[in-house]
């Protein structure tokens, strides 16, 4: 679902784990209120433009976490005066924030200890 | 999760406001206006592929499709509003009818007695020879109630009518003598007050009365303080101890307002062969009717024994206490019920015959829709949404109607009647009603949508596509419409024959010899008992005086008394011998009635033999009598019976009667049964408090009611009259004329209705099929065939159609009339008059219903059919 890929080559393509987009989104709106346009943008930047968002999945994305309830959404005025759709996160998306962060990083540190103990595979099951 | 979905467009609204941002930021970057736009749209990929992937994320797919296939039948139902309207209407009749007479059924045969366990209640009687309940005598009850081992309770009650003591007058009420645990016996207890002590149906107990709740309510005015107080029955004051609760009813009593025990006896009521009263009793755990039966006749025969009565006819009998409240009505229900199954079948047929020429016509759509992808499962999908739509709709008509016939039907039974039916009171829309209307429901709707599924599953699609709607087409529905139709007519057949055969059995009813001319004769019931007129003497003075005011009205050729006006029952029975010929307490049992000089030659009664009575005879002059012709047959084979004798035990009193005339038969009893022997005493030997006023006027009898009411009102304001009708209101208004009356009106409703079905059904295979042939019939007639022959083409095959339906019909009907031959009166299930009417109607409606289309056939312009498509 949550497919992502990089702007500059198709080859270069990673392929990411699922709930990471998810992630990104309620990283992202950590700051404040964003509509899914600047969302995407951010994502974008912050990534030092390394990944590209699907915008279909992101709209999706956001859909399926507003329904859990991790985010709300309202119609509001961007700042250049257009109508925009913001999202903001909810008590219950701030747990989830922190929650899946910890997770992620528990995740990308097992990977690391993996990825870098090439001599001892049985570190796998630390 | 069950809040409303975000809408598609909202979410549209949403990617539309998501490339204007990413355009304005383009162009802010330095793009051009064009190029900003393109670029974003660009960037986002696949905008419907996001708008799709949202829709179906929010929905489930299986939901959908139905949404969606509910919007295209009702699109479909709309667009064909002949076909709908005709289809939901036929379906409302037939569900209507069904649930309507189901409820009547449900009521009457389900759920008939309103007390404890009903099944254990039982009428527990004599039985003989002639009549298979015959009541009980009091020393009998007695005994049977010390000597039964098979019920808990046994219990007797016997009418009465007292004249209730009013401030503005007299006025006769309806009162039930009963014993002392006749209430436990149902399982009702009192509302107010108390039931009968043990002590009080003892000989000489206390004058204590139990009100009916609708006493209370009227009498008085629903106040609890009512217990304690007293009311005077003829002429003696009655506690009342106790209020019976409004659901009680108790059928065989009918609107009987006072209860009280029976602690009080006549002499003759004492004897042994005074049988006077009739018998329930409640079976005890286990029992069954069988042994309780043996049982009782075993006790029956053993009293007999023992106390030397002799003739060898008389039993027990015992049988359930429903089976004597609704046995009249059973035949008729059930009957009635099977009329409305056949009609909804009828309606079923007719409706899946339409919705089969309909998906017919639709061939292609069906044909196309499967090419461009849609699956089997989608298309019966869609077949099964159309069928349950319109059985929905159907049957939420039907409902309605049902309500509508239930209210009519329930009007249309007269009060006096409805008083014995009080399970009339639990017809109507309620829980069984509505189960019953939803298992109709659902399987019309089964019908109805595998009818096209079934069609569907024969058919290649394929086939649609290519030959179109030309030729061979519709071979399998013409198949399997004409099938359809010659059921459909079948049906009709036989409901017609039905209503045929119940029509001809009220006319015969109607029409029975009744030895007396019901027209221009008007009768009220007249009690005397209020009056002053204590000795017989004063009563015989009374008696002439009425007479004699009545008589003088203008426009009254002459007025008579009886004891009971003829066409109602064979009731007031006397047990006769006849001196100087051996008598073993044979049941010779002949209708007895008290009548005045003037009686009957105001019937207009034919006098065979002898003379009328005169004022001649009365209390001092020699006891005579007049008998009826089948009684002069029956026991004077041969004879004349003038001048002989008979005897019996006229008021506790044995008394010998000299026949001085004999009558052609007057129909006392009801008009469904041979007529009885009956006699005839003088009113003023016998002298009656309560009695019957017939009046013959030259005109409407019906104007004179109120005079005759007024005058007798004038003679003594004492005298009470109640029940003023015309005769013929009378006739009409008995239970034999009015369950006649509604079953051949029902029935013939339904036959209607059949007919115009199936007719229509006919029409519609016939010109269905005419469409479908055109071409040929333009092949045919280019290659020469004349209009004639064409004609004869088509009519062929509608008769054909015709004739196999009449043929199944008719033997379907001699069936189905020899299964209801209970209700059949004076006419034979097989009665050749009614059947060959009926096809002879069927056949002139067949022959219309086909004629039109075959006039279209015979009207084709070859040229036009061969050019069209």
């Amino acid at each position: 679902m949550g497919r992502m890929a990089t702007q500059k080559s198709v080859d270069d393509r990673i392929a990411l784990l699922q709930g990471t987009l998810d992630l990104l989104i309620l990283k992202t709106l950590v700051l404040g209120p964003c509509h899914g346009q600047g969302v995407a943008r951010l994502i974008q930047r912050r990534s030092e433009e390394v990944f590209f968002v699907d915008h279909g999945s992101l709209y999706l994305a956001l859909q399926r976490l507003e329904e859990k309830k991790w985010i709300s959404a309202k119609w509001g005025v961007s700042e250049n005066n257009r109508k925009a759709r913001f999202y903001s996160l909810t008590a219950k998306g701030r747990e989830q924030l922190v929650e899946k962060t910890s997770e992620w990083a528990r995740l990308t540190k097992a990977m690391g200890l993996i990825l870098s103990n090439q001599v001892d595979p049985s570190v796998e099951e630390a | 999760m069950f809040k409303r979905k975000r809408s598609t467009d909202d979410f549209a609204e949403e990617i539309k406001a998501h490339l204007e941002l990413e355009a304005d930021e383009l162009k802010r970057e330095g793009l051009s206006e064009d190029e900003a736009r393109r670029k974003a749209r660009l960037e986002f990929g696949n905008v419907r592929a996001a708008h799709e992937r949202f829709y179906l994320k929010n929905r489930v797919a299986g939901l959908d499709h139905l949404a969606q296939d509910m919007k295209f039948a009702i699109r479909q139902l709309v667009k064909n509003p002949g076909f709908s309207i005709t289809a939901i209407l036929v379906l409302a009749l037939g569900i209507g009818a069904c649930v309507a007479i189901f409820g009547f059924v449900d009521a009457a045969l389900l759920e008939p007695l309103p007390f404890a366990n009903p099944d254990r209640l039982m009428s527990v009687n004599e039985s003989s020879v002639e009549s298979p309940r015959w009541p009980l005598s009091y020393p009998d009850y007695l005994d049977w109630q010390r000597l039964n081992k098979s019920f808990t309770s046994l219990d007797v009650y016997g009418g009465r009518g007292y004249l209730l003591r009013t401030p503005s007058g007299a006025e006769p009420v309806h009162g039930e003598r009963v014993s002392g645990s006749f209430f436990q016996t149902l399982g009702v207890h009192p509302m107010l007050g108390r039931d009968f002590y043990p002590g009080e149906n003892r000989p000489g107990g206390p004058n204590v009365v139990i009100l009916s709740y609708g006493a209370w309510l009227n009498r008085f005015g629903a106040r609890d303080d009512a217990i304690g107080q007293t009311v005077d029955l003829d002429k003696e004051a009655y506690t009342v101890i106790g209020v019976l609760p409004r659901e009680f009813s108790f059928a065989p009593s009918g609107d009987a307002e006072f209860w009280v025990p029976l602690n009080n006896f006549s002499f003759h009521e004492k004897s042994r062969t005074f049988y006077n009263f009739w018998g329930i009793g409640r079976l005890h755990d286990g029992v069954t009717i069988q042994t309780a039966l043996a049982e009782m006749k075993a006790i029956a025969e053993q009293l007999k024994r023992q106390y030397g009565i002799t003739g060898p006819e008389l039993s027990a009998s015992v049988v359930p206490l429903s089976e004597i409240i609704v046995g009249d009505v059973r035949p008729i229900l059930l009957t009635l019920l099977g009329g409305a199954g056949l009609l909804l079948l009828i309606a079923c047929v007719n409706v899946g015959s339409l919705v089969l020429a309909r998906s017919e016509s639709r061939r292609r759509e069906i044909a196309v829709r499967g090419a461009l992808g849609a699956t089997r499962a989608r298309l019966m999908y869609q077949f099964v949404t159309e069928g349950l739509l319109l059985a929905g709709f159907g049957s939420l008509g039907g409902v309605m109607v049902a309500g509508v016939i239930m209210k009519f039907l329930g009007h249309l039974v007269p009060k006096d009647m409805a008083l014995n039916m009080p399970f009339l009171g639990g017809v109507g829309l309620n829980a069984h009603t509505g189960t019953f209307a939803a298992v109709m429901a659902l399987m019309v709707s089964l019908l109805l949508a595998a009818t096209p599924i079934w069609q569907l599953s024969f058919r290649e699609l394929r086939d649609g596509l290519a030959d179109g709607d030309r030729g061979a087409a519709g071979r399998l529905w013409r198949r399997l419409g004409a099938n359809l139709v010659v059921v459909e007519l079948a049906v009709a057949v036989v409901l017609l024959a039905g209503a045929g055969l119940l029509g001809k059995s009220l006319y015969r009813l109607l029409h029975v010899p009744l030895g007396f001319d019901p027209n221009h004769l008007a009768t009220a019931q007249v009690n005397t008992s209020g009056t002053v007129s204590k000795n017989d003497e004063q009563t015989v003075v009374l008696y002439r005086e009425i007479v004699r005011r009545v008589s003088r009205l203008p426009g009254v050729e002459s007025a008579g008394m009886t004891s009971m006006l003829p066409v109602q029952c064979n009731c007031a029975i006397d047990r006769i011998h006849f001196p100087g010929r051996p008598y073993h307490g044979q049941h010779n049992d002949v209708d007895e009635r008290h009548v005045s000089a003037e009686y009957l030659p105001t019937l207009k009664a034919r006098l065979l033999r002898g003379r009328f009575f005169t004022e001649a005879d009365n209390s001092s002059s020699p006891g005579v009598a007049v008998i009826n012709q089948a009684l002069a047959k029956k026991y004077f084979p041969g004879e004349d019976p003038i001048g002989r004798r008979i005897a019996n035990d006229e008021g506790g009193n044995p008394s010998i009667w000299e026949i001085v005339g004999v009558v052609d038969d007057v129909r006392e009893g009801p008009l469904d049964v041979e007529t009885w022997p009956a006699e005839y005493f003088p009113i003023n030997q016998t002298r009656e408090h309560y009695f019957s006023l017939a009046v013959r006027t030259g005109q409407d009898a019906g104007t004179l009611l109120p005079v005759v009411v007024n005058t007798l009102h004038q003679i003594d304001a004492e005298l009470s009259v109640s029940d003023e009708a015309t005769m013929n209101e009378k006739i009409d208004g008995t239970q034999t004329a009015l369950l006649h009356r509604f079953s051949a009106w029902l029935v013939g409703g339904f036959a209607a209705l059949a007919l115009i079905l199936g007719v229509v059904g006919l029409y519609g295979v016939i010109a269905y099929s005419v469409n479908q042939r055109t071409r040929e019939i333009g092949v045919r007639m280019a290659l020469g065939a004349q209009r004639s022959s064409v004609y004869r083409l088509i009519m062929r095959q509608a008769a054909w159609l015709a004739v196999a339906g009449l043929a199944i019909g008719l033997v379907c009907s001699v069936g189905t009339s020899v299964l209801t031959r209970k209700l059949l009166f004076g006419v034979q299930a097989w009665d050749g008059m009614t059947l060959g009417g009926v096809a002879v109607l069927l056949g002139l409606a067949s022959a219309v219903a086909s004629f039109l289309p075959a006039r279209r056939a015979a009207s084709v312009n070859p040229v036009e059919a061969l050019r069209a498509e």
